[in-house]
């Protein structure tokens, strides 16, 4: 067993954190909870953990004296391990601030548990909308995406383009369940219908009574409410089972870069979705990839890394403006500053915790079109940053007055 | 037109699903069954087994160049090996034992080879594509049918029906059956029961790994693709009754169809009719189905 | 009559033995009041919960000669109904605790009748199954809410004005209801009832021919396994503040025979012993992802092939009266 120090020791540094504007113990220390071993591993895992890295040293806070340390860990996607790490982290270890945490149901627990001890939280990988609403707190920001821009830029574009009877395909989970709601809204809004939905728990194998319900149903539209693995496995078995041959369309409704890679051209080409940075858009964006894929075994960086490396450099700023890391006092502080990174631009954080920035309609290159690994996508709109997410009055967050 | 208000299409649809499910159920509790029949062993490591099978084969494809058809030969023959192997170091020190120690050696086991594999290979599924020769399918009017999940099907009757007219039929199968019951005698007169016995788990485990062989161009070849399906085999081999051959094929198929049919009137049901079914079948008839009150 | 010559026996062979038992319990006691000073007191508040556990799977196994293979149920239906009644319904903590405790009981009764039919390996093959069918249940039952959890579940006042948001008092909380729970089974194993029960496990014709309804007693052992492991699993709801399907799922369920049979099947304070090894031993590997499992499954296959009498049984073999209890 190892020795920790004591929990009296533990009080006395949150007392003494909340009494002053200093940084703890000295180190501001950053912990990386994400999934490294699960079906997020590609899109966040590791690569999230090297962001967070080149976060801290393209900063320049280093050089200016402040001490900053990165931890992380592997919640494997279970709420219990993930609460369990963040609660040790926060009382033991005496970690600031915890950020990606992909898988919205440890999201959430994580936002409780930060709230409760007056941390931060800024959340890059997970998606459910809850968090800027009825879960909302003085002591997160949601960077990237949430479920109800996905569903709206997604929905919306496929909706009017004659896609109007849809079939659900839902992770049994805070996300997939959010998702869902939140497309479906959409959908009806835009007076499309929605004839079925069926639930599949996390890391199903086997989709294929899900898909033929999906076929019996006739929708024009199969959405999938899911992510990782389990929205290429059904990709896959949709292929399989002749779904699109039979004249139903898949809609991704949360796809990323990773997951393109993993299919392959030939299968994914045409699959159109709403995504909030690709690499290959900029020159900030081709430099910043180049470093990342140099790190992580040329693996090129989706837009959840992308968000933890401005999420990261972002509460740095604010930690630096504040001379102290107190959660509370720094999210306030995010939101206060306008936030200016080479990836995301310039943008601004809402009271509700919300980081505001343009969508992208992305839409997926046939094989031809592609120059090679990694160049995916093509752009097909921009959504502004204004109409991107949710309206501030809608989400029902108790700190909206 | 609807059958109970559910349309034939889809009926018919989920059967066959069922029907291709109910063959790696009966694959696999064949195995379980051969091993508990004739060894008294539950084989936990059951499910690590198939597990294995399906990652032999995806590594003969990526770092051998070898394909489907030669893996179906060559995996259950090697994955039968490593079963030969941990008859011989450690179950053989249980037989005297109470039964219970063999199933917690092998629950051991199962861990220890389902962590490694998943320290090596992650948790994320790896892509093995259906061979060529069975790829597409044809439309059969209710459902469109993938011509690998037919061959699936055809493919485990047989592996099934081999096995049990081997058993039960021929000589070396009632030397088999003559040894779990009174091994003292049969050796006197000649016959290699320990070497029997070995030989028997490795067939045991090679269907094991078989069934994975088979299971890795659907199912995504992952680390934990064998620890629930093991569960839901126990299930069907304490239905089937525990040591008859005839007993787990006929339950396996028979629950894949059940399980198929739920899915489409109850299908919040379809994960539990099983286990259902198998408590009903403890109340009314302990021994099993098939099975002979030991 | 066989029963009463049973206890005097044990009465009267083993003063020794009873005080070697009393010391091991006021170490324990110790142990537990001190460690939260060096040691973080929510692994420590883990450590008791786990613990009971354990011990109460250790009543069913080592005493009761009856292996479960599904034992997280008890422990999960306790979490969920406690976290349901404390979160939903504003349930105070003791109340809650209570009321899930209560519904494992309930659960052990029902599951108990059916499994108890059998004997040895397919008794184990039922509680497996019939855990699994409970797993697929919350899985999909809206008030679980799946994967995610019952989250957020509130610490309360206990019995009205003590609150459980300090972690002094969380702690001792669960240091009270760890010790009576321990004390409780304790009195059970040596009371006339655990005497028949021991005799069952040994030679079950014989106690059947002696006028001992053995199915009743083996009835019994199994709902008040199930109720103290439904304690455990009700507390340790409260502690976390989250109910979730890791705790009904089966790797739970082995992960409690392992701490037994690591600890020492049928002895007094090995469950604790084997539950403080598993839990650390997770605690500190954690960061090495899959080479938890690796570390259990090895310890599992070499207690069974080595160790079969556990930490504690060895330990009791070379040092003490070498009876196994």
């Amino acid at each position: 067993m190892l020795l920790k120090r004591t929990a009296a020791a533990a009080a006395l540094a949150m007392l003494a954190a909340g009494a002053q504007a200093q940084i703890s113990d000295g180190v501001v220390k950053i912990g990386v909870l994400t999934d490294m071993s699960s079906l997020y591993a590609d899109l966040t895992g590791q690569g999230s953990v090297i962001a967070a890295r080149m976060a801290v040293e393209d900063s320049g806070v280093l050089k200016r004296g402040l001490k900053v340390e990165v931890l992380s860990a592997d919640h494997q996607n279970k709420p219990d391990v993930g609460s369990g790490i963040a609660r040790q982290w926060y009382d033991v270890d005496k970690v600031d601030a915890i950020v990606d945490t992909p898988n919205s149901g440890v999201a959430l627990a994580v936002n409780q548990i930060t709230r409760d001890k007056g941390k931060a939280f800024v959340v890059s990988g997970a998606a459910s909308s809850d968090l800027t609403g009825k879960a909302c707190s003085p002591n997160t920001v949601h960077w990237t995406y949430d479920t109800w821009m996905l569903a709206n830029g997604t929905g919306n574009a496929i909706v009017k383009t004659g896609g109007d009877s849809w079939f659900f395909l839902t992770a049994d989970y805070a996300f997939g369940h959010a998702l869902e709601r939140d497309t479906e809204a959409v959908v009806l809004k835009s007076g499309g219908k929605v004839l079925g939905k069926v639930r599949a728990p996390l890391n199903t194998q086997d989709f294929s009574s899900f898909l033929l319900q999906a076929q019996s149903s006739k929708a024009k539209i199969i959405g999938l409410a899911n992510a990782g693995g389990d929205t290429t496995n059904s990709i896959k078995q949709a292929a399989e089972f002749g779904i699109v041959k039979g004249g139903q369309n898949l809609a991704g409704l949360l796809v990323f870069l990773t997951d393109i890679h993993a299919l392959g051209l030939n299968t994914a080409q045409g699959l159109i979705f709403t995504e909030t940075f690709y690499w290959d858009r900029d020159d900030a964006g081709r430099a910043f990839a180049k470093r990342f894929a140099a790190a992580n075994r040329g693996i090129h960086p989706t837009m959840i890394h992308a968000g933890v490396y401005a999420g990261v450099l972002h509460y740095l700023k604010a930690v630096e403006a504040l001379k102290g890391d107190d959660g509370t006092k720094v999210i306030a502080k995010m939101k206060e500053l306008p936030t200016d990174d080479p990836l995301f631009g310039k943008g601004t954080i809402r009271v509700d915790g919300r980081k505001i920035h343009p969508a992208f309609l992305v839409e997926v290159k046939k094989p031809a079109e592609s120059k090679g690994p990694w160049d995916y996508y093509k752009i097909r709109a921009t959504i502004p940053a204004d109409q991107a997410f949710r309206p501030l009055a809608d989400g029902g967050c108790p700190l909206v007055k | 037109m609807e059958i109970f208000g559910v349309p034939t299409q889809a009926l018919f649809g989920q059967l066959l699903i069922g029907l291709i499910n109910g063959s790696f159920y009966a694959l696999l509790s064949l195995g379980l069954a051969v091993i508990f029949g004739l060894l008294n062993i539950i084989n936990f490591t059951h499910g690590a087994q198939y597990m294995m099978g399906a990652f032999c084969a995806y590594l003969l494809l990526t770092k051998l160049g070898i394909g489907y058809w030669w893996s179906l030969a060559i995996v259950p023959v090697l994955v039968g090996a490593t079963g030969v192997v941990i008859e011989r170091l450690m179950l053989k020190r249980l037989y005297d034992l109470d039964h219970l120690y063999g199933l917690l050696l092998t629950f051991g086991l199962a861990l220890i080879i389902q962590g490694l594999f998943r320290n090596e290979f992650g948790s994320s599924g790896l892509p093995y594509a259906i061979p060529q020769e069975l790829s597409g399918g044809r439309n059969l009017g209710f459902m469109f049918l993938p011509n690998y999940r037919a061959w699936v099907i055809v493919a485990s009757l047989v592996v099934c029906f081999g096995t049990w007219f081997v058993i039960e039929k021929t000589k070396l199968g009632s030397y088999l059956r003559a040894a779990t019951e009174n091994p003292k005698l049969v050796q006197a007169f000649g016959i290699n029961v320990p070497r029997m016995i070995t030989l028997t788990y490795g067939f045991g485990v090679g269907l094991a790994a078989l069934a994975g062989v088979m299971a890795a161009p659907i199912y995504q070849v992952a680390p934990q693709m064998g620890a629930d399906l093991i569960i839901v085999v126990f299930a069907v081999v304490v239905i089937g009754g525990m040591g008859s051959i005839m007993g787990s094929i006929v339950t396996g198929f028979g629950l894949g169809l059940i399980e198929g049919l739920t899915k489409v009137f109850y299908p919040e049901a379809s994960n539990t009719v099983i286990f259902i079914i198998m408590a009903v079948v403890l109340l009314v008839r302990p021994a099993g189905l098939f099975g002979t009150a030991k | 009559m066989a029963a009463t010559t049973g206890s005097v026996a044990a009465a009267t062979a083993a003063p020794a033995e009873a005080r070697r038992q009393r010391i091991g319990f006021a170490v324990m006691a110790a142990l537990f009041l001190v460690g939260p000073l060096v040691v973080y007191p929510v692994f420590l508040m883990k450590v008791m919960c786990f613990a009971l556990f354990a011990c109460a799977f250790n009543l069913l196994i080592g005493f009761g000669g009856l292996l479960s293979f599904g034992h997280a149920m008890f422990l999960g239906t306790a979490g969920y109904v406690c976290a349901h009644a404390a979160k939903v319904w504003g349930f105070p903590p003791e109340a809650a605790i209570l009321l899930g405790t209560a519904a494992s009981a309930a659960l052990g009764l029902v599951t108990g009748l059916l499994a108890i039919r059998r004997q040895g390996i397919y008794f184990a093959m039922i509680t497996l199954a019939l855990a699994q069918m409970l797993f697929f249940f919350y899985l999909q039952a809206p008030f679980t809410h799946g994967e995610d959890g019952i989250q957020a579940v509130p610490r309360g006042r206990l019995f009205g004005f003590i609150d459980l948001a300090n972690v002094w008092a969380m702690y001792f909380t669960v240091f009270v209801i760890f010790m009576g729970g321990f004390l409780a089974i304790y009195r059970i194993i040596h009371s006339p009832f655990g005497q028949v029960l021991k005799a069952i496990r040994e030679n079950e014709p014989r106690a059947v021919s002696l006028g001992y309804p053995a199915d009743r007693y083996k009835l019994l052992a199994f709902v008040l396994s199930a109720t103290f492991s439904g304690l455990a699993g009700a507390t340790k709801a409260i502690v976390f503040q989250l109910a979730s399907l890791t705790d009904v799922h089966w790797s739970m369920s082995g992960e409690v025979v392992l701490m037994t049979l690591l600890g020492g099947l049928g002895t007094v304070f090995g469950p604790v012993v084997g539950a403080l090894v598993v839990v650390s031993m997770e605690n500190y590997l954690a960061p090495f992802g899959a080479w938890v499992t690796i570390a259990q499954g090895i310890i599992f296959v070499a207690c069974v092939l080595l160790f079969r009498r556990g930490v504690v049984g060895e330990l009791a073999a070379r040092f003490g009266t070498g009876r196994r209890h």
